[in-house]
């Protein structure tokens, strides 16, 4: 399977052609070249897909299987880096995911961006993004790991910022990179502890089922947690930070700056799902050696998703609407890991979190390219401009309502299968747990048919501005990845994915648990009912609910006041605390005593230089009481 | 002759050619061929020495050569290299070849300019060569001497009292240099100023516990450690492009690579006692300059506290004093430097179409000159650390080397040291956020141009150097791996 090595190196090779060419050549170039080049390495996502799973099957689970790799730096001895492929079911299933919405938003982009200033820049970051975005998925080792998350990091920085024109973009990419770089800096003490320890960098060896790596780790402990339990709490962090978790979750909202297609491809359907695939790719020691720290995930991913899904009830701005809604998400998603156990049945919720990971992906990268139709139509972000369009934009209009369904958890969409086996195994490890999440369910329900009666039914009065201009439905070439993608969503619930991805790559064999699956579903309903009575017209009963719950209500759109915590911990304290008073310092006391050593030198020798004053008589004087003293001296006292 | 010695030979014929040179054509002319020839054998130098070691050579010096100058002191003209200074000349070769094509439009006395500038040249390839520490002394005073004239008459804002600031704290810095080379001279009770020779023999530790710290502070000061290290943000703030280039991009560099073969290399046990008082001061130096930096506005000052920084930790990485550590200390002073100088060639290009280096008055200029912007966000993300680009690599080389030592005063400093990426990230982050990109500040800089060919050419190689010890660091860090190998086990011994 050499061939998977192009998959990695056509979007590099992509991003340096379309970056290097400038303007000279015609922006339509770029875009198409790039989305050929997209295209091929889809085709050869899905042959990998297809050669892996059909052939690598042996002795009752997948074998990984690394390709291609070699030495790109070497640290120590035993510390090496190396940039190669490693395939197994998780990496193959994440390589058909990240081309697949990439070749979607690729091709949306090419009407959506259209005209756009910096359209052949737009396609280099985006090969760039993919590239990255690429390397990380397959890496061999956890340092190839993170040198592609920063890389992703970066590409998403370019994009957040892609209009760099706008005050607005320009903060929200430098917000993103700097939250993800604090996160990072865990990470990457994460990786030095575990790999200090450990002396490998290696995923295959690291994640080898027996633990004999840890040894001796286990036994040493700091601060009252084994070593091995901080490292990989470390390491957590970043994946925390990328996949913006409560409380590195502030960047996400604000990312939302950049292009829509860029949100869809990014910020719903991949790069923020690394750190999910990091707790994934580590699951063997997360869930064997260190399950304190994989409890831990479960509650911080539950808390995520009840926090955000909260805030998403209350935002007027769509993106807004889902980027809470995909916080929350990826908190299930979590929350699927973290109750999982190791190895067969224990697995589900392995299964469940990266089964969730899939059909998220699609039906989440198809609600964004979804809202980038509308606002592409209404010129507006935000839902109070918006209202009766299912009539206006009816291919955009049902292919959202699909999408809906799915992430509210209705059968037979995708989400429905994915969420219920994650609610399953919830219910399995602790029945509260279970209940919580399932009232979370509900409540994404509820806000994602609030966004869509908002945007397509509830009959607003018309704001003038779109008067002018009627609203009509996008182009073929915005429309056509909408209904790929909500064909996509409507099969594939009906993936036997446990005969994929298992935590212990062997098979399982999925089976509905009805009594969760009814119980969702009706507290679905319910959601989606309230939504309704609220939302379907135009009328009052939402502002008095407003009223009732002011300050709860306040309080979330307000996103409960955490950026403003960070604003003054980063502003008050860091830079008015410790910056000023230390660029003070520098100049004051440390280069002030330079300065004083100077300013004394330079005293000193006024003083002195009139002792070389050139008068001869001075010198005859000070010559003849000279000798006298010491001729006097060795007279009298020697 | 040898032909190591051709590195100072050129800058001298550079020199001496300069003197009939009347008309810019003629000082150009002169300036480029000496520039090129330098980074023609600089390269033939890499390829001379890989192909060496391939074949099997493992002494310590290769393409050594010595001639003998003043017998009954034992001062010879000693020359040869090793992994570390062949890194280190290639650097100073890019340098000097993108100084010159940055200096392009030098209108106040340009041939005395590249006079001075030659003479520096002379100075900073004769340090790299040398291997005796009298020779290695003289050429370290050569390349000083031309920085206060360099400052004083071609700089800009107060430049009289930066030139004097900086020479007068470097020259208090090898007045202790000169002190810790007597020391290791008379301590050892030799008959040779030779270092290969002198490590062979054991200097008392009482007499290394007064000379390690001079000759390490004496380095230490133009490695810009805190707190010698105020000489710098003034320093590199007057100084004309080319200077500041050269100076943070080469000459800082000579402080941690003695600190390095001189102090830490001759005297090692004492360097192993006494390492954690520097120890301290270097990941002050580390964190400080990058806090500092955060609150500058003078683009110059802003990247004189990260050079500090940056620079803090090389010296950091040294003390760890373990092999991985210290190729991480050589590969970030290559890695600083290439970045350093583009960072100083892009503010002078900037500043010279604004005339402000301000951050508060500048926006925007990404429209109007996208080479530039682009550019500079690019020596940013080197700055940063971003993998591909070449700070990533050494500083996870030092990060990692640095982790191993085990013990919670390592342990504390190390991790100091790894979050000084964050607070780099903020600094760089929010000048390029505010003058490359966001909204035009002055309506004046609409009618900006973008670079011009020489200014391209000065950039481009500047940032094909970072991109190349980034995205494939492998023989480099081999070449300089395979020679610290040695060293530090000596050092260790």
């Amino acid at each position: 399977m050499q061939y998977a090595l192009v998959i990695l190196l056509l979007p590099l090779l992509n991003f340096l052609v379309t970056g290097l060419m400038d303007t000279r050549w015609k922006a339509r170039v770029a875009g198409t070249i790039s989305t050929v080049a997209i295209a091929v390495i889809t085709l050869l996502s899905y042959v990998t897909a297809y050669e892996y799973f059909t052939t690598r099957f042996q002795d009752g689970s997948y074998q990984a299987f690394i390709p291609f790799e070699l030495n790109w730096l070497r640290f120590t001895d035993t510390l090496q880096v190396k940039l190669g492929l490693l395939l197994d079911p998780i990496s193959v299933m994440m390589l058909v995911v990240v081309t697949t919405v990439s070749l979607m938003v690729h091709l949306y982009s090419l009407s959506y961006m259209k005209g756009e200033r910096g359209f052949e820049r737009y396609y280099a970051f985006l090969s760039l993004f993919t590239f990255s975005m690429l390397g990380l998925v397959v890496a061999t080792n956890i340092f190839q790991m993170y040198i592609f998350w920063e890389l992703v990091g970066v590409s998403s920085y370019l994009l957040i910022g892609f209009y760099y024109t706008r005050p607005a973009a320009v903060a929200a990419a430098k917000k993103a990179f700097i939250v993800t770089r604090f996160a990072d800096l865990f990470f990457l003490a994460g990786i030095l502890l575990l790999s200090y320890y450990t002396q490998t960098f290696d995923f295959t060896a690291l994640t080898s089922g027996d633990g004999r790596m840890f040894g001796t780790i286990g036994s040493l402990t700091f601060m009252g947690g084994s070593v091995l339990s901080w490292a990989m709490a470390l390491i957590f962090i970043g994946g925390a930070g990328k996949s913006a978790l409560f409380p590195l979750h502030i960047w996400l909202p604000d990312a939302m700056e950049g292009p829509t297609p860029v949100s869809a491809l990014i910020h719903a359907a991949t790069m923020v799902v690394a750190g999910v695939y990091l707790v994934a790719r580590l699951f063997p020691v997360y869930a064997v050696q260190t399950p304190e720290v994989l409890h831990g995930i479960a509650y911080t991913g539950l808390f995520t998703a009840l926090f955000s899904a909260v805030i998403a009830c209350v935002q007027t701005d769509i993106k807004r609407v889902l980027a809470f809604s995909t916080i929350s998400q990826i908190g299930f998603m979590m929350v699927g890991l973290g109750v999982s156990g190791y190895g067969a049945h224990e697995g589900l919720g392995y299964m469940a979190s990266l089964f969730h990971l899939f059909t998220h992906a699609m039906f989440k990268a198809l609600l964004f390219l979804g809202a980038g139709s509308v606002i592409h139509a209404v010129h507006s972000n935000s839902m109070d401009d918006m209202g009766q369009l299912r009539k206006r934009m009816p291919v955009t209009h049902l292919t959202f309502l699909v999408a809906c369904l799915a992430i509210a958890g209705i059968p037979p969409f995708s989400g429905f299968f994915s969420k219920d086996e994650i609610l399953a195994a919830a219910f399995h490890f602790s029945p509260p747990v279970g209940w919580i999440l399932s009232g979370i369910a509900g409540l994404t329900a509820f806000y994602m048919f609030r966004l869509y009666y908002n945007i397509f039914w509830n009959d607003k009065p018309p704001t003038s501005r779109h008067a002018e201009h009627p609203v009509h439905e996008s182009p073929a070439l915005m429309t056509l990845p909408l209904i790929v993608l909500a064909l996509i969503t409507l099969v594939a619930g009906f993936i036997p994915f446990g005969r994929f991805v298992t935590s212990d790559r062997g098979l399982y064999t999925i089976s509905l648990d009805w009594q969760v699956a009814a119980s969702s579903i009706l507290i679905a309903l319910a959601g989606i009912g309230l939504a309704t009575v609220l939302y379907r017209r135009n009328n009052d009963k939402p502002a008095r609910l407003k009223l009732k719950f002011a300050g709860l209500h306040e309080a979330a759109t307000h996103r409960f006041y955490i950026d403003e915590i960070y604003l003054f911990l980063t502003k008050k304290v860091v830079f008015n605390s410790i910056s000023r008073p230390l660029a003070w310092f520098d100049r004051h006391i440390v280069d002030g005593f330079m300065n004083l050593l100077a300013t004394v030198s330079n005293r000193v020798s006024v003083r002195i230089k009139g002792i070389q004053s050139g008068h001869i008589q001075q010198y005859a004087w000070v010559f003849l009481f000279a000798t006298l003293a010491i001729a006097g001296i060795l007279l009298f006292v020697v | 002759m040898n032909f190591l010695s051709l590195f100072v030979v050129v800058p001298l014929l550079m020199l001496a050619g300069l003197f009939p040179a009347r008309t810019m054509r003629q000082i150009r002319a002169v300036a480029v061929t000496g520039a090129s020839l330098l980074m023609v054998l600089a390269c033939w130098l890499v390829w001379m020495y890989l192909a060496e070691r391939s074949s099997g050579n493992t002494s310590e010096m290769l393409f050594t050569a010595e001639t003998v100058w003043y017998p009954s002191l034992h001062i010879n003209y000693s020359v040869g290299v090793d992994g570390i200074s062949v890194a280190m000349i290639l650097l100073s070769a890019i340098i000097v070849f993108a100084g010159v094509f940055a200096s392009w439009k030098m209108e106040h006395l340009p041939r005395e300019f590249f006079l001075w500038f030659s003479l520096l040249a002379i100075g900073v390839f004769g340090f790299f060569i040398s291997t005796n520490l009298f020779t290695m002394f003289m050429f370290y005073e050569i390349a000083l001497i031309p920085m206060y004239l360099l400052i004083g008459v071609w700089g800009t804002g107060k430049k009289e009292y930066s030139a004097m600031k900086l020479t007068l704290m470097l020259m208090g810095g090898s007045a202790l240099l000169l002190v810790g080379i007597f020391g290791i001279y008379y301590g050892s009770g030799a008959s040779t100023l030779t270092i290969t020779e002198l490590a062979a023999l054991t200097i008392p530790i009482e007499l290394q516990r007064y000379f390690f710290p001079l000759t390490f502070m004496g380095f230490g000061v133009l490695g810009a450690l805190f707190p010698f290290h105020t000489w710098s943000p003034d320093g590199h703030a007057s100084a004309p492009t080319a200077v500041s280039m050269l100076h943070a991009g080469v000459l800082m560099k000579l402080g941690g690579y003695g600190a390095f073969r001189v102090a830490m290399y001759l005297m090692p046990e004492a360097a192993g006692e006494m390492s954690w008082i520097f120890l301290i001061l270097t990941g002050i130096s580390v964190v400080y300059g990058a806090f500092g930096a955060i609150h500058q506005t003078d683009l110059k000052y802003i990247n004189a506290y990260s050079s500090v920084s940056h620079c803090g930790l090389v010296l950091f990485a040294i003390l760890m004093g373990n092999e991985t550590s210290t190729t991480g200390a050589i590969l970030q002073m290559v890695s600083h430097g290439l970045m350093t100088a583009l960072f100083f060639a892009l503010i002078g290009m900037i500043y010279g179409r604004t005339h402000t280096r301000l951050v508060t008055e500048m926006g925007g200029l990404m429209k109007v000159m996208p080479f530039l912007g682009v550019s500079y966000v690019i020596a940013g993300m080197a700055s940063l650390g971003l993998p591909g680009l070449s700070g990533f690599v050494a500083e996870m080389t030092i990060f990692v080397g640095a982790f191993q030592e085990p013990d919670l005063l390592h342990r504390v400093l190390t991790f100091g040291a790894i979050a000084s990426i964050v607070i780099t990230a903020v600094y760089i982050l929010r000048v390029v956020g505010k003058i490359i990109f966001g909204p035009m500040a002055d309506r004046h800089h609409e009618q900006l141009t973008d670079a011009v060919w020489h200014e391209r050419l000065s950039v481009g190689v500047l940032i094909a150097a970072i991109v190349a010890v980034g995205s494939f660091p492998y023989w480099l860090s081999e070449m300089i791996n395979e020679s610290v190998a040695p060293l530090i086990t000596h050092i260790l011994r």
